[in-house]
């Protein structure tokens, strides 16, 4: 093995290739070499550091300085300074709040662990920070049933939003004999403002295939899909050069690591529908049908893709396995909330000072998560609500801002906790503007199957248009909510169901803000 | 079990849905999606219930009742909420009541009303005026769709059309044909299943538009009058003009379960035509028909056939019976011919279509019939279809072969020489040359049993002769390679089918005229009966061989004794015990001579010895081969009487014509191709003088002097139940909704859904040692193609019912196919007149360029009286069936130089 004397780290995950990463990278590899560094310092490819709007970011270890903004034409100063001066360039250097050695969230992070220090394309990396030893020890030491037992006991609650614990998911599916099992991850990652599961499956593709080799083990299944979003290009490219590494070690294939398990991982690409998302519809869209939800019962566990028994996971809940075995429930749960152990992946957004995503502990408060890894509130302003959970959520006042999130804290509040996505909204925005495009996403995203998604969705945004036209009464405001009541109570699934939470949480918290837009055109007709 | 719904305790069969539960103890969730047939869609969410113990609500359609469930479907926030779903849905699209065809037939307007929605609340801008008329048959409002989904799951799950589709999503969702084309430039074949199944007015029946609301039409059930599929029919009557309005199929009827073709929905204008024969008619002096009363028609008919029998002997009369009519009709028929005039010439178009299969089968089996039944299509493993485009002649037939591919339940072989529809579906398709189906399949069993893929016990235990079978068979001329140069499929093929066949747990053979119509005919069923016995497949559900009938009741005028051989229920008339039993049951004398077949009463007429004919409701100027050998015999007739509905080109040479009814206007039953007898029910009353057949019949019989006393009906049908020992069990009361399946001896019995169960009519299954034989005309160089002929799904036999729907003609014109390479050479473009050329005569019509037929061969349908394709046919006859080679003769296309 080769040493060097420093490792640059660039991220080029989706966004910061757009800014222009690979140019920033092959610049730098130009100027190290043009200063005979080359031999000295490594030049890497990395998943995402965790900031957002900070142009092309790159990491410099041993040094640990991360620099934002980068340029092609910063590169010059930037490797005559750091690597030949011996100086960071301090206009350049991302300054990190608090716990400044940790862009990602706080330091025992277990899905984003790698994220940023291996290059999520060498398998080598992966294997080197004791990669596959949970599969190997699923693999070679372990009964199925005991895997299922472990997670069990994990806690381990599905972090694609309803957090229905995953054991005792796989724990329908597991006992079926005789039939063949899928599994399949769900990486259709549609919820807006979310992109934890990309931002994992570009830094650390090898955690959620080792995930999906556990779980399949777990529930007899010798064919598992990745089923995700055909925008999700460097995904797909990563996830499958890891796949076919995996074959080539074999990880994957035929009885792997003579156990006498056969495993067969294969991507399965969607077509950009949000609805694909809610698993029978991604199921449906599986089996080259029309994304649209199934009745259920049966459910996927025990009729799922052609029929067969198949479970069905997020991309998150996955990524967690591999430490749970390596590590052990006890240890899980003693990380977050009695309720929901271990950890949880937030993308922060809005008007904070540092956009970006976060893995922080499950029960961590709004205000930490804000104040901490959100670095505040932009400069100048205030805070007045955070939509939670994406458009499928809720949103929370400062009275919500010191309470532990997770799955069971949040319901208490009659709120959820959803994919993650955390919007924080400033004073001088008028919730009903939120409301809308909202309601035009669930608009726009509806399937058409059911009558209250259908027309409801299309009414409701009838009304808030009517609203901000300064057409409505206050009676329209009664109208919504009955609306979005009815559509919650009988809604085929849960994308229909979901328009209540925001609708009537603007309604209860920021009834002034429609009152404005009723109020000021009255004033003006009078 | 037992549940509670709003406080009354309610019985509930475990497995049963809430809604369903609750339908059965009369109390109403509305519902909007659900069908019996489509089930749970889950779409509407109008049928929403509180169910103690379960977080918000239920949506009942989907949901499985448990012991002590508590239900409530009917308070204020229960209903709170089904009003505002069914009042959002209101509030979008055009639901005017007003001029709505559906208007008291509509189950939204039930919903809105048990809700109590006077007015939508909300204004959802109604998706813009989208009608879509290019169908013929069907007519489309998308502004009154509701999405629920039901045309969808009908097109695609029931029929298996896969035409509908949803379009688009959220509110702009709407149904759409094929990609998003209009429906009468679609695939859609217009079955009317969609129509059937929508519980608004967004797809009804065009031609019903604005001819009768529901309340004022009267529902009969009746039997289909088309092919021998046994679709049982709901006629939708308005009494105040004599007229059916509107056809529906019977849900839960168990040969169609709700589906019908186009024809059979909507190919009923020929009963209210207005050429329809309403008087007796006797040609004069001058040669032209003039009206008669009954009376004197009657009187002159039998004077005729008196003095015929008195000038020439009871011999020279024959009568040709009809598929088209009922079992007592038949019966009576060839009563009046055996016991009358005295002789056995009683035949009829069963002649022309299966009479190979009943002497094929009865030499095998020891009966000839189709062995097994419908509802068990899906109980084979794979299913063999050779010689039938079931899609086209047997439509409900083939939804549900394709029902059970889609279902995964069977796998398809289809061996046809044009690539059928139902080829689409099927594992492997395999073009065969016309006439080779012998070689094909010897070749199949050659190589199941070199393989050793034979079922040995039942070989041993259940058949006989199998040495001598497995000696022809395994003779080289058979192996799949001789076997590709002599019928075209490759021998990799005929490998991978005889595997694909001979592995399946139950395989079954399907076929039609593609077998039976050859001067090979007996030989080729009797090479599918080897293999299937070959192969274990009879005696089982889901098996056996399936001739598929192509005639309302085809088998039934075969078990009404309306054969040269046999008397009803197959007892021989050469057999000195059946015929003194009739003798005596009759009081007559009988003959003991083997009557004249179809092909033979053709030829005896032209050479003079049968001077007599009586046609009732058959047509063969159009349907018998070499069609001016036909004409030439039908003119030499001395004295012929046709008995029909209308003036067709065969009564056009009659000396009398008999008005008849339809099938609408007439009781007495069908017996359909899986052998069920059917009850037809009166909905109209015949135009003019028209009178049931068989009594006209009777009026005959009782002017030759004869002594028959038949009050109505049923009085026939007891006698058959007497003298039919396989109906005697199927009495006039014991046949209900369902039907009863022959063989049913005894009025306890409850009808026999396959045959051959533990051992075969005969005893052992017999095996036949079959040589190959080359049809009797093949292409040379002057006439270079091999001439098919067949039906085509729109129109039925000789046009006589099909022809009189404009909507059916605008469809399916004359045509002749012609594969893509052969047009090519002859540099023949689509829909270009070519003129179609054999030994016999010639034809003109329109060239149909495709893909679906193999080089080489041309596919000509036969039901157009303009280009007859059986001007072209050859009088080439099966030398034990008597059955013509439709299918092979040689001809020759050429372009119409104008």
């Amino acid at each position: 093995m080769k040493y060097f004397r420093s490792h640059i780290l660039i991220e080029t995950d989706e966004a910061s290739v757009q800014q222009g990463a690979r140019e920033v990278m092959n610049a730098l590899k130009q100027e190290l070499a043009k200063h005979n560094l080359d031999q000295e310092v490594n030049v890497l490819e990395t998943g995402s550091l965790g900031f957002f709007e900070r142009g092309v970011c790159i990491a410099v270890y041993p040094d640990d300085v991360i620099y934002g903004n980068v340029k092609v034409e910063d590169v010059s100063s930037l490797v005559s300074e750091h690597f030949l001066k011996g100086r960071p360039l301090t206009h350049l250097v991302i300054e990190r709040s608090e716990k400044k050695n940790i862009p990602l969230g706080y330091d025992k992070r277990i899905v984003l662990e790698n994220s940023g220090n291996i290059d999520p394309e060498e398998i080598n990396d992966y294997l080197g920070v004791g990669g596959y030893l949970a599969w190997e020890k699923a693999l070679l030491e372990m009964k199925p049933e005991d895997i299922v037992q472990t997670v069990k006991d994990s806690g381990l609650r599905g972090r694609g939003g309803a957090g229905f614990p995953a054991g005792i998911k796989w724990s329908f599916t597991s006992p079926i004999k005789g039939v063949q099992k899928y599994v399949v991850i769900n990486a259709d990652e549609g919820e807006p403002g979310t992109f934890k599961d990309r931002l994992i499956m570009e830094g650390d593709p090898h955690k959620l295939l080792e995930g999906t080799m556990i779980a399949s083990l777990a529930v007899g299944a010798t064919k598992a899909y990745i089923y995700i979003r055909g925008e999700y290009k460097l995904c797909i490219n990563r996830l499958q050069r890891a796949i076919d590494q995996a074959y080539e070690y074999g990880l994957l294939g035929k009885n792997i690591l003579e156990s006498g398990f056969d495993l067969d991982i294969e991507i399965e690409t969607g077509a950009g529908a949000y609805i694909c998302g809610e698993e029978t519809a991604l199921i449906e869209s599986m089996e080259g049908n029309r994304g649209i939800p199934r009745t259920k019962p049966p459910y996927p566990g025990v009729k799922g893709f052609m029929q067969n028994p198949t479970v069905v996971n997020n991309v998150e809940t996955i990524a967690n396995v591999p430490a749970i075995i390596n590590k052990g429930a006890d240890w899980y749960r003693n990380i977050g909330t009695a309720e929901s152990p271990g950890t949880k992946v937030y993308t922060i957004l809005g008007d904070v000072a540092v956009p970006g995503l976060c893995e922080v502990p499950m029960g961590t408060t709004l205000r930490t998560i804000i104040n901490t890894y959100g670095g505040g509130m932009k400069k100048g302003s205030r805070f007045k609500s955070a939509l939670v959970g994406g458009a499928a959520g809720i949103f929370l006042g400062d009275n919500m801002l010191d309470v532990k999130m997770d799955f069971h804290n949040l319901a208490e509040y009659k709120a959820v906790l959803g994919s993650g996505a955390i919007l924080v909204i400033n004073d001088s925005v008028n919730i009903v503007d939120m409301l809308e495009s909202v309601i035009k996403f669930f608009r726009h995203e509806s399937c058409g199957k059911c009558v209250p998604c259908r027309n409801g969705n299309e009414q409701l945004y009838k009304s808030v248009r009517k609203i901000k036209a300064g057409y409505a009464g206050e009676d329209e405001l009664d109208k919504m909510l009955l609306i979005a009541d009815t559509m919650q109570k009988t809604s085929f699934c849960a994308l229909g169901q979901s328009l209540l939470l925001p609708v009537k949480s603007a309604l209860d918290m920021f009834k002034d803000d429609f009152l404005s837009y009723i109020n000021k055109k009255k004033a003006i007709n009078k | 079990m037992n549940i509670v719904i709003n406080g009354t305790v309610c019985y509930a069969s475990p497995g049963e849905t809430v809604l369903s539960a609750a339908k059965n103890n009369d109390i109403y969730i509305p519902s909007l999606c659900y069908h019996n047939k489509t089930g749970p869609l889950g779409r509407c969410r109008v049928c929403m219930v509180y169910v103690e113990g379960m977080n918000g609500l239920q949506s009942s359609c989907n949901l499985p009742v448990r012991e002590g469930m508590i239900i409530t479907t009917d308070t204020n926030e229960v209903k709170a909420h089904q009003r505002l779903v069914v009042d959002l849905l209101l509030s979008s699209g055009k639901h005017d009541c007003l001029s709505c065809e559906q208007n008291g037939n509509c189950e939204l307007q039930d919903v809105a009303y048990y809700l109590e929605i006077e007015r939508p609340s909300f204004n959802l801008s109604p998706p813009s005026i989208d009608i879509d008329e290019t169908s013929e048959m069907v007519f489309v409002d998308r502004s009154k769709c509701i999405q629920c989904g039901r045309c969808i799951e009908g097109c695609n799950n029931t029929v298996v059309n896969e035409v509908i589709t949803f379009a688009q999503r959220g509110f702009e969702t709407k149904i759409e044909f094929d990609n998003n084309i209009e429906m009468g430039k679609s695939t859609c074949v217009q079955c009317g299943e969609c129509v059937q199944l929508c519980p608004v007015g967004a797809l009804i029946d065009k031609n019903a538009i604005s001819k009768g609301r529901p309340w004022e039409l009267e529902k009969v059930t009746t039997i289909c009058p088309y092919c021998g599929v046994g679709c049982q029919l709901e006629l939708h009557i308005n009494r105040k003009i004599n007229k059916i309005i509107r056809i529906t199929g019977v849900e839960k009827a168990p040969a169609n379960n709700g589906m019908l073709c186009i024809k059979g929905r909507y190919g009923f204008d020929f009963v209210g035509n207005k050429d329809r024969l309403t008087t007796p008619l006797i040609r004069n002096s001058e040669g032209k028909f003039e009206n008669s009363t009954w009376d004197e028609a009657i009187t002159f008919v039998a004077k005729k056939f008196k003095n015929i029998i008195t000038e020439h002997g009871n011999e020279a009369i024959a009568g040709l019976a009809s598929a088209k009519v009922t079992n007592e009709d038949n019966y009576a028929f060839q009563k009046l011919i055996r016991r009358e005039i005295g002789n056995n010439n009683v035949d009829h178009c069963a002649r022309l279509c299966h009479s190979s299969t009943v002497a094929g089968l009865a030499a095998s089996f020891g009966s000839g019939a189709m062995t097994n039944d419908i509802k068990d299509i899906n109980k084979a493993g794979v299913i063999l279809v050779t010689g039938s485009d079931t899609t086209a002649a047997h439509p409900v037939i083939s939804a549900r072969i394709k029902k059970a591919v889609r279902d995964g339940k069977s796998k398809v072989i289809v061996i046809d020489p044009k690539e059928i529809a139902l080829a689409d579906y099927a594992e492997i398709y395999a073009a065969q040359r016309p006439g080779s189906d012998v070689a094909v399949i010897n070749c199949l069993m050659q190589l199941i049993i070199k393989n050793g893929w034979e079922d040995k016990d039942y070989i041993q235990s259940r058949t006989e002769n199998f040495e001598d079978l497995k000696k022809e068979v395994m003779k080289d001329k058979y192996s799949p390679e001789n076997v590709e140069t002599l019928s075209g499929v490759p021998a990799a093929k005929l490998h991978k089918i005889a595997e694909l066949f001979a592995k399946a747990k139950t395989g079954s053979v399907f076929y039609s005229m593609g077998i039976t119509q050859h001067t090979t005919g007996t030989d080729n069923v009797k090479s599918i009966a080897n293999l299937q016995m070959l192969c274990g497949n009879l005696g089982k559900p889901g098996g056996g061989v399936n001739p598929l009938r192509g005639q309302s009741n085809v088998q039934g005028a075969c078990d009404m004794g309306c054969l040269p051989n046999v008397y009803p229920a197959y007892q021989k008339v050469t057999d000195p015990k059946s015929k003194s039993k009739f003798e005596n049951f009759w009081s007559k004398s009988l003959s003991d001579k083997i009557g004249l077949t179809i092909t033979e009463i053709t030829d005896s007429i032209i050479k003079g010895t049968i001077k007599g004919l009586y046609i009732m409701g058959e047509n063969p100027f159009i349907s018998d081969p070499d069609q001016y050998h036909t004409i030439e015999s039908l003119e030499k007739t001395e004295f012929l009487v046709v008995q029909d509905i209308f003036m067709t080109e065969t009564a056009e040479l009659a000396d009398v014509v008999l008005p008849a009814s339809t099938y609408a206007e007439k009781t007495g039953h069908f017996t359909n191709t899986e052998r069920r007898v059917q009850r037809l029910n009166p909905a109209l009353k015949a135009p003019g003088q028209a009178k049931d057949d068989w009594e006209i019949i009777q009026l005959i019989a009782n002017k030759m002097g004869s002594d028959w006393n038949y009050q109505t009906i049923r009085d026939i049908t007891t006698e058959i139940n007497a003298v039919a020992p396989s109906y005697a069990g199927i009495t006039w009361d014991r046949v209900g909704k369902e039907g009863l399946q022959w063989p049913c001896p005894t009025v306890d019995h409850p009808g026999t859904p396959y045959l051959h169960k533990d051992q075969f009519t005969r005893g052992l299954g017999l095996f036949h040692a079959i040589e190959f034989k080359e049809p009797a005309e093949l292409p040379n160089d002057e006439y270079p193609l091999i001439m098919t002929t067949g039906r085509v799904l729109e129109q039925f036999h000789t046009g006589t019912m099909s022809r009189k729907s404009q909507g059916l003609n605008n469809i399916a014109k004359p045509m002749v196919m012609i594969s893509v390479v052969d047009a090519e050479k002859m540099s023949i473009s689509n829909s270009e007149k070519v003129k179609v050329i054999t030994r016999r005569g010639e034809i003109e019509t329109n060239a149909f360029v495709t893909k679906r037929i193999q080089q080489g061969v041309i596919y000509i349908p036969f039901h157009y009286a303009e280009a007859p394709a059986n001007r072209l046919t050859i009088n080439a006859v099966d030398p034990t069936a008597k059955i013509p080679e439709y299918k092979v003769c040689a001809a020759k296309i050429s372009k119409i130089i104008s």
